[in-house]
Order: structure tokens, then C-alpha cells, then sequence
């Protein structure tokens, strides 16, 4: 049972570290209506622009944070204005296919200034079992696990509040509502899409060097937004909410799937067990757990 | 004045119903196929037919399966390779298991099997729509290739899962050279090319539009809303499927599950949103586009390169070629949202008057 218990644990904080890649695709995807498929390769732009800085000019983490953090705005704002705004009006399909277009854009300049090695990340945080609970409990559980789960806990909370108190993060919950609507109030879309863009790049920030920190910053980075995919799906497009709760779940499930049905089929069902789960659970709910319910009407 | 269909009438419902009712599109639909059957093999080298010509037409018939399935009937898929993947190894082991099998029915065969695995991952479309569905269908994605190369059974116990696809023989006629290559590939992707012409104007083609266009709508009006999406995915995965077949036999030879990923699947959809969306002639303008691209992105910037006098690494040369081809696919987007066949529509357009004034 203590085996249980560990496995589902690290399984919650590995999904907490998913849930730090949904978010990004989720304040876009409420904002503007887009899924930007390119969140995958912001998180990579992040990291590697920030281990970048450190390794190339040798400057502290905040100057660096600091740095990429302004790169990243840059990023959004130029997003909005070279891809987005040419694009107002057309299909969903064409603005997918644009992030697609902007993931290869992203992947292939960050590696030709910073080059393709694999970059080590060392945020202070040892990857090491917490002490206390190895002695009362029995289990194992990682320290930068758990203090990951903790800033994202922290990066949502923020969130949160910004969206909730502030005017602009107002704003941004009436362009979720309704782009005529709010365009007809008086809000400015294209500064809302900006800023928008500029704090998905911000939570990729976060994400990059909490995943890089994990992994070392490397291309496969660009591949934990298929992870992040089905956590979306379950989760819903349009809710922060369900982003936190559907990694959660995927976390536990995936982790608790390969430990205990792994054997069975010969292992390595990571890769899609959790896109069969979140189908599944699509057939029955198909707006995910906490999207908006569609009415369709002639 | 070229291209105009005035003074063409149809005087019986044969010539209504022709796949090409203006005298022109025939003309110029024959001019092409007989430039591709006997013009082509005459003069193209080896390295055209076999790395340029042949995959654009492989590719040009998996774009054409995609086509139909999110062009026509609307459903968007990401898991076009994994059903490619299912063509190649059904074809490959029907050809390898049943003795004294034709290979084209081997062909027809693992069509027919990727038909039915486009079936079963398409089922959730009946309650899943947009994003969402393109999500799911990335479970085949992942889930197709992790099988066949866990089931050892479906590459007959090779190692990596690598097959290597046998000889095509037509009646004792071995077509080897990469000119025979092309030329089968040619007389299926042409036959296929016209069925799906053809499909799509037909009753079940219409069905697929209404659905696209409004499903709802559609479903008012008396269509069988989970009969034709299923048929739309059987359809879509039985084109994908000859094309990965045709992919293992007459282009790369020796293919593994891993070659069929999420990658084939986005340059697939590439071809088709960059040619134009629900366009028989689209998916062929996107394919070769999109084959093309590459080759002449590295032609350019080798001497671009060699022009400046800089020492290129190859490591930057192809992240360069990345950050080009991203860059060109949201320039495509946004100057020709519509695709390629698009322009060829507005060139129809002008050709009607040219080069008169009115």
C-alpha cells in the first residue's frame, strides 16, 4: 500500500508539472480562441535562452530570469503583430497550422544562436527524497518534485488573482467571453492578444526551467507539450481550473498505468496511455471536465 | 479566351455528368497525364524519379486521404501517418504470409485494414468535434506505431520492428528501376486521383460538405451523420494506407514503425492546408511544395553561403532550413489563406479574358 501511495504521489507531481504546460495553451486558447501549438516550443525557447544567458555571459539567475522574461514578452507582442493580426478572421484550422508554421519558426532560431547541445539546469533544488517523509512513511518523494507542485500551485494562485482583481486581467475574461462583445465595449483585442501571448511566454518560462531543471534543457522539451495535449483535452480548452485538475489526473493515472499494467503489455505505453484515458473519458464528457458546454444550434 | 466555357452545351445527362464537363480541364488533364506516363520516364533521371517524383506522389495521395477526410467531411486528424504505418505493414504482411498473393491485392488488401483501423479511431468523432478530436486522433498516433513494434508478429520478429518490403511483380513483370518504380506508382495515384474526383461530387461527397459545413444542419436534412463520418475516415485511411504502402514498396524500400510519426502526420496536414482544403488538385499542389521546399531551401542557402563566403556548420544550415520553412508556411497562411489551388482558381479567373481587356 505504501508502494501505492508513493507511486500516486509522484504521479500528482509529475502531473502538476503538465498542468505548468497546459496553462499556457489554456490562457491562449480562452484569450483568442487559438491553439497554439507552438507552447511546446516557447517552453524550449525559455529554458534555452535562459541557460543560454548563464552559460555564454556567465550572469546571475535573476539577471538571466530577467532577460528572457523581456524576450519573451518581445516574443508575444511580435506574435501578435506578424502572425495573429494578418490572420484575424480565418478558420481555427489556418491559425493552428500558423502555430505549427511558428513551432519549426521558434525550434530552428533558438538552436542556431544557442546551438543544439544539451544544456544542464541547476535551480538550487536537489532532486533528492525528503527526509522526514522517507522516515514516517516509508515513501519516497522528491523534494523538486514537491517544489515544483509548489510554485505552480503558486504561478495558478497568481494567475488567478490577476485575472480576477486587476483591469486588464478583466479584460481578458470579457475577450474569453466574447470578441465582439468586448471589442464593442471599448477593450482593445490587439493589446489583450499581446498581453496575453507575452504571459503564456511567462508561464513557459516557469515551465522551461522547472522541466529543464528535470531533464536538462534539450529538444526533447519541445516534446512535453504532447504530454501537456491530453491534459488539455480532459481538462477542457477554456478552464485554468480543469488544466490543474486534468494533470492531476493524467499524472496519477499515467504513473499508476505503467507501474501496474506496464508489465502486461511489454512496458513504454506512457507515450499514448494517456491520450487512450483522456478519449476515453471524451466519449462520455466530449467538452472535458471543466470546458464550456457547447449548444449547436442551426 | 483560353479558358472559357461558353458554347459548350450538354446535350445528354452523360456529358452533365462528366468528371470533366469543360472541354478545357480535359484537354488539360489529358495534356498532363500524358507528360507524367510518357514524357516524364523519357527524360528524368534517376534521382528525379526516384527522391523527387515518386515520394511527391506518395505523398500527394496520403495528402489526398487527409483532404478527404478534413477538407470534404471536416474532421481534423494528426494521425494521418499512423494510418500509412497500418497500410505498409498490412500490405507488407499480407504479401508475406498468404503464398502466391498478386501484390496488388496486398495493396488493396492493407488499404482495406487501414480502412478499418481509420473506423475504430474514428468512432470518437461521433462525440468529439474540433480540437478535441484532433487531440484524440493523436492517440492512434502514438498508439499504432508503440504496437507494431511491441507486437513482434507484425514485422515478423525483426529486431527494431524494420521491415523490408518485398519485390513488386505484376504477372512476371518486376518493376525494379526507379522508371517502373514511378510508373506503378503513377498508374495508382492517377486511378486513385480520379475515384476521389469522382467520390466527392457524388451523393456520399455531398453528405461529407454538409456535414463539414454544419453538422447539425446536416443531420436536420436527413443525413446519417455517424454512417458518413465513418465512411469519410474509412475513405480518408484507405487512400493513407495504399499511400503508406506505396511509401514501403516503391519509395524507401525498408520502413519501421518509429518513420511513421507525428512529423509525417503535420507535413501531410502542411501539404494539404498549404494547397488548399477540400481540393483534389490542392493535396498534388501542397505535396509538391512541401517535397520541393527543403531541397530547394538547402540549394539556396549552400550557396547563398558559399556567395558570402561563410564557413557554414551543417548543424546551422538545418536549423536555418527550420526556421525558413516555418517562416514561408505562416507567410503562405497569410498572404493565400486558401491554398495553392486557390491561385489556380483566380488564374482560371483571368484566363477567361486574357488578354482581352473586357
Amino acid at each position: 500500500m505504501t508502494f501505492f501511495f508513493e507511486v500516486l504521489i509522484g504521479g500528482l507531481l509529475a502531473g502538476v508539472m503538465y498542468s505548468l504546460v497546459a496553462l499556457g495553451f489554456v490562457l491562449i486558447y480562452k484569450a483568442s480562441g487559438v491553439f497554439n501549438f507552438a507552447q511546446g516550443a516557447m517552453v524550449f525557447f525559455a529554458a534555452l535562452t535562459f541557460v543560454g544567458l548563464q552559460e555564454h555571459f556567465g550572469i546571475s539567475f535573476w539577471w538571466a530570469f530577467a532577460i528572457t522574461l523581456g524576450v519573451m514578452i518581445a516574443l508575444g507582442v511580435s506574435i501578435e503583430r506578424v502572425v495573429l493580426r494578418p490572420l484575424v478572421n480565418q478558420p481555427q484550422i489556418t491559425l493552428f497550422m500558423a502555430t505549427i508554421g511558428l513551432t519549426f519558426f521558434l525550434e530552428g532560431l533558438v538552436q542556431m544562436v544557442w546551438g543544439t547541445n544539451v544544456y544542464p539546469l541547476n535551480l538550487g533544488i536537489g532532486d533528492d527524497p525528503i527526509e522526514s517523509v522517507l522516515e514516517n512513511f516509508d515513501m519516497i518523494i522528491s523534494r523538486f518534485d514537491l517544489i515544483a507542485a509548489l510554485i505552480a500551485g503558486l504561478l495558478v494562485a497568481v494567475l488567478a488573482v490577476f485575472f480576477h482583481v486587476t483591469k486588464i486581467g478583466r479584460a481578458l475574461r470579457a475577450v474569453a467571453d466574447d470578441h465582439q462583445a468586448a471589442l464593442s465595449v471599448g477593450i482593445p483585442l490587439k493589446t489583450i492578444w499581446a498581453i496575453v501571448w507575452s504571459v503564456a511566454g511567462f508561464v513557459a518560462l516557469v515551465a522551461g526551467l522547472m522541466w529543464g531543471a528535470r531533464t536538462g534543457v534539450q529538444f526533447a522539451l519541445t516534446f512535453i507539450a504532447l504530454k501537456a495535449l491530453p491534459v488539455l483535452i480532459l481538462g477542457g480548452f477554456d478552464s485554468v481550473l480543469g488544466a490543474i485538475v486534468a494533470g492531476l489526473i493524467i499524472g496519477a493515472t499515467e504513473k499508476l498505468a505503467e507501474v501496474y499494467l506496464g508489465p502486461y503489455v511489454g512496458g513504454g505505453i506512457e507515450g499514448w496511455f494517456a491520450y487512450v484515458a483522456a478519449l476515453l473519458f471524451l466519449l462520455v464528457r466530449p467538452e472535458g471536465l471543466f470546458g464550456e458546454k457547447h449548444i449547436d444550434r442551426v | 479566351m483560353f479558358y472559357r466555357e461558353a458554347g459548350q452545351f450538354k446535350a445528354s445527362y452523360a456529358e452533365d455528368q462528366a468528371l470533366f464537363p469543360i472541354r478545357q480541364d480535359r484537354i488539360g488533364v489529358g495534356i498532363i497525364l500524358a507528360i507524367a506516363f510518357v514524357g516524364v520516364p523519357l527524360f528524368a533521371g534517376d534521382y528525379w524519379l526516384s527522391a523527387i517524383l515518386i515520394p511527391f506522389l506518395v505523398f500527394s495521395l496520403a495528402a489526398l486521404g487527409l483532404n478527404i477526410l478534413t477538407g470534404y467531411a471536416g474532421q481534423l486528424s494528426l494521425g494521418s501517418a499512423a494510418f500509412m504505418a497500418v497500410g505498409a505493414f498490412a500490405a507488407y504482411n499480407f504479401q508475406l504470409r498468404v503464398p502466391g498473393i498478386p501484390i496488388l491485392a496486398s495493396f488493396a488488401l492493407g488499404g482495406l485494414t487501414a480502412a478499418m483501423a481509420g473506423i475504430v479511431f474514428g468512432l470518437p468523432s461521433l462525440r468529439i468535434k474540433g480540437f478535441y478530436l484532433a487531440v484524440a486522433t493523436l492517440a492512434a498516433q502514438f498508439f499504432i506505431p508503440w504496437l507494431l513494434v511491441k507486437v513482434g508478429w507484425f514485422s515478423n520478429y525483426s529486431p527494431s520492428g524494420v521491415i523490408s518490403a518485398q519485390d513488386i511483380v505484376i504477372l512476371g513483370f518486376a518493376f525494379d528501376t526507379p522508371v517502373r518504380k514511378y510508373l506503378f506508382v503513377l498508374a495508382i495515384v492517377a486511378v486513385l486521383a480520379l475515384s476521389a474526383k469522382n467520390l466527392v461530387r457524388s451523393r456520399i461527397g455531398r453528405a461529407w460538405m454538409a456535414v463539414r459545413d454544419m453538422d447539425v444542419a446536416a443531420e436536420v436534412i436527413g443525413i446519417r451523420i455517424m454512417r458518413t463520418k465513418l465512411i469519410a475516415f474509412a475513405v480518408s485511411s484507405f487512400y493513407c494506407g495504399i499511400a503508406g504502402a506505396l511509401y514501403a514498396f516503391a519509395y524507401l524500400g525498408s520502413v519501421e514503425p518509429d518513420g511513421f510519426n507525428l512529423d509525417l502526420s503535420f507535413r501531410i496536414l502542411f501539404m494539404v492546408i498549404i494547397g488548399g482544403i477540400g481540393s483534389i488538385l490542392g493535396s498534388f499542389l501542397g505535396a509538391a511544395f512541401i517535397i520541393l521546399l527543403p531541397i530547394l531551401l538547402e540549394v539556396i542557402l549552400h550557396d547563398a553561403a558559399s556567395l558570402l563566403g561563410l564557413q557554414l556548420e551543417p548543424g546551422t544550415v538545418s536549423m536555418a532550413q527550420l526556421v525558413v520553412f516555418g517562416a514561408l508556411i505562416i507567410f503562405f497562411l497569410i498572404v493565400e489563406p486558401h491554398g495553392l489551388a486557390r491561385l489556380w482558381q483566380i488564374a482560371k479567373e483571368k484566363l477567361r479574358l486574357w488578354p482581352f481587356p473586357h
